[in-house]
């Protein structure tokens, strides 16, 4: 192991990495109680089978390439409950552990494991199963287990939300908030999503500058430039839906509507992927904003969430790069190494 | 070896060409130099193009393979034959017109009596002309040995590239459509469903990364077994003909 040792002051903390990945399981587990709720005992045998599989590829691969193994530090634990978090609750089950194996195996281990995979792992392995079994990926169930036709909350290129709307379809904005929709297994809830990230920021787990840059350029985005936006307004072309309070709640809809709650509390702020500086951090979000913003109005998957946040991964070396800041009194000649 | 052979790949002199007639060069290293240890897709990673596209069915990875295989072995015995005759400077244009009057033919005949074939391969028969792997062996071997070699090594290279084909072919096909040279696998669309990911561009890449690791891992645990005796990395004991092979650079260092 290779320790980096750098000038003084140096920031005593009892933090550890099991620690920290022991907070963000206790501020996701409100969620995952509100997902297990909506969704019956199936829900709670995906979580369960996530997480046990996830620990198992992390033993087993470790074990494989004649590592030391890592399994204690509780990050195999975080992506499993985060993978089951992403999927449908009527995934068939083998799916889950094709996900885990992916997660683990392909995106975390082969890369060198926790500290460097190049992107978040839970979020791969979602994008991996909905490639790979778009069907499965994409039939959502509520709560009577009846089978919902709704395609899926997060696309909305094709019918609008506010059609739905109109003709009675659509959730209302109290059961969107409190998790009785369709949707993921952990993305349903927004108010325990909301606790958990109430608890993250408290505990100073995370900061908020990336899910505030995140959120706030998105509802931005929605606001000026979405189906009813203000520029369109009142009249235009839009002969259905004319007023405020469409606007209101286009805006709502899409904050509470799919992952993005937990996407940019949850995922998008995990350390290894998001960049280190507060300016990066603001930049990391305002790119996953414009880019889902882009995925949900123009693209033609429901995965906006998922594949701005990963493509913002990618991008963090160069972001990182970019706003890193100069060393104070440094030699000017030293001061861009 | 000196160092003006290594940097001189193109001509040799008569004398020169005497000397290397002495050569290592056995049938059996040839053979298995084009399967094993300078396999173009998978060792050498050349001819990706094809290989990414084709790989969707382990019928067509095949019959691209075995196109690859009879234009490698009838190109390289022409030039073989030709490479007194060749001037050095027009060399390529040379290759490249050898080359596509095999791949002329392989796609009359194709297309004549296998319409369907032609369909699937489409444009990836026709792109047999500038695929690097038949100008890589020309250059590096047809032009310098003699016919017979020359005939086995495109040989070895085309089963080489026809085995890389056809196991990332068959993963992906297994994989991805649940079946198995168009039989379909009993499992599959009942038990599990087929895994849509692999027939799309990313498991291409995915599965031919996958490949590419096992190959490599293959060859770490050979080298290891040979690691007392003579041989280089990449398997060939510093002859001038891999050329594409960046290991060589490394172990020529090691031997002064």
């Amino acid at each position: 192991m290779k320790l980096q040792v750098s000038n003084s002051p140096h920031v005593r903390d009892k933090a550890t990495t099991q620690s920290i990945m022991l907070d963000v399981i206790i501020a996701l587990l409100p969620a995952t109680f509100a997902g297990w709720y909506f969704f019956g005992i199936r829900a709670v045998l995906v979580t369960l089978l996530s997480v046990v599989s996830c620990i198992g590829f992390e033993y087993l691969s470790r074990r494989i390439m004649k590592r030391n193994n890592t399994i204690s530090d509780l990050s195999a634990v975080v992506t499993g409950l985060l993978l089951a978090m992403n999927l449908p609750v009527s995934i068939p089950l083998y799916m889950v552990v094709i996900g885990a194996c992916f997660a683990i195996v392909v995106v975390k281990q082969m890369f060198g494991g926790i500290g460097n995979n190049f992107v978040n792992p839970a979020i791969a392995a979602r994008i991996f199963l909905v490639i790979a079994f778009p069907k499965a990926m994409t039939s959502w169930t509520i709560r009577a287990g009846e089978w919902f036709s709704l395609r899926s909350v997060d696309a909305v290129s094709s019918a609008t939300p506010l059609t739905l709307v109109h003709d009675g379809n659509a959730p209302s904005m109290w059961d969107l908030f409190i998790g009785n929709k369709a949707g993921c297994i952990g993305e349903v809830c927004i108010l325990a999503l909301l606790i958990g990230a109430l608890y993250l920021l408290i505990r100073h787990v995370i900061r908020p500058w990336i899910p505030v840059a995140y959120i706030g350029t998105f509802l931005i985005l929605v606001f000026f430039f979405g189906h009813v936006n203000v520029f369109n307004f009142p009249g235009g072309d839009f002969t259905v839906l004319t007023t405020w309070t469409d606007l209101f709640y286009e805006c709502c809809y899409m904050l509470l509507s799919g992952g993005l709650v937990l996407g940019a509390f949850f995922m998008a702020t995990d350390y290894v992927t998001s960049p280190l500086t507060v300016k990066g951090k603001l930049l990391f979000g305002f790119g996953c904003g414009v880019l889902t913003f882009l995925i949900r109005y123009y693209g033609n998957m429901s995965e906006g969430v998922s594949f701005s946040i990963i493509l913002m991964n990618i991008l963090t070396p160069h972001i990182d790069d970019w706003t890193m800041g100069k060393p104070f009194g440094e030699v000017k000649e030293n001061a861009k190494a | 070896m000196s160092d003006s052979k290594m940097k001189d790949v193109t001509y040799r002199s008569p004398d020169e060409r005497l000397a290397e007639k002495k050569s290592k060069y056995t049938p059996k290293y040839i053979f298995l130099n084009g399967v094993l240890f300078e396999n173009p897709a998978l060792r050498l990673v050349l001819g990706t193009c094809p290989l990414l596209a084709v790989t969707i069915s382990a019928k067509s990875s095949f019959f691209m393979g075995m196109a690859v295989l009879f234009v490698l072995t009838a190109s390289e015995a022409i030039i073989s034959l030709l490479r007194n005759v060749i001037p050095n400077k027009e060399r390529i244009p040379a290759f490249i017109t050898i080359i596509a009057t095999f791949v002329t033919i392989v796609q009359m005949i194709i297309s004549a009596y296998f319409p369907a074939l032609n369909e699937s391969l489409g444009i990836y028969i026709p792109l047999i002309v500038v695929n690097c792997i038949l100008l890589a062996r020309a250059e590096t071997f047809a032009s310098k040995q003699k016919v017979l070699p020359s005939i086995l090594d495109g040989f070895s290279m085309g089963v080489g590239f026809t085995l890389a084909l056809l196991l990332m072919g068959s993963i992906r096909e297994i994989l991805g459509c649940g079946t198995f040279f168009d039989v379909k696998l009993p499992l599959f669309g009942t038990v599990v469903e087929p895994m849509m990911f692999f027939m799309l561009p990313p498991g291409g890449f995915f599965v031919f990364g996958i490949c590419i690791c096992l190959v490599q891992l293959l060859m770490k645990k050979q080298e290891k077994h040979a690691s007392s005796g003579s041989t280089s990395p990449c398997g060939t004991s510093s002859s001038s003909d891999c050329l594409s092979c960046a290991g060589c650079n490394l172990c020529k260092g090691k031997e002064e």
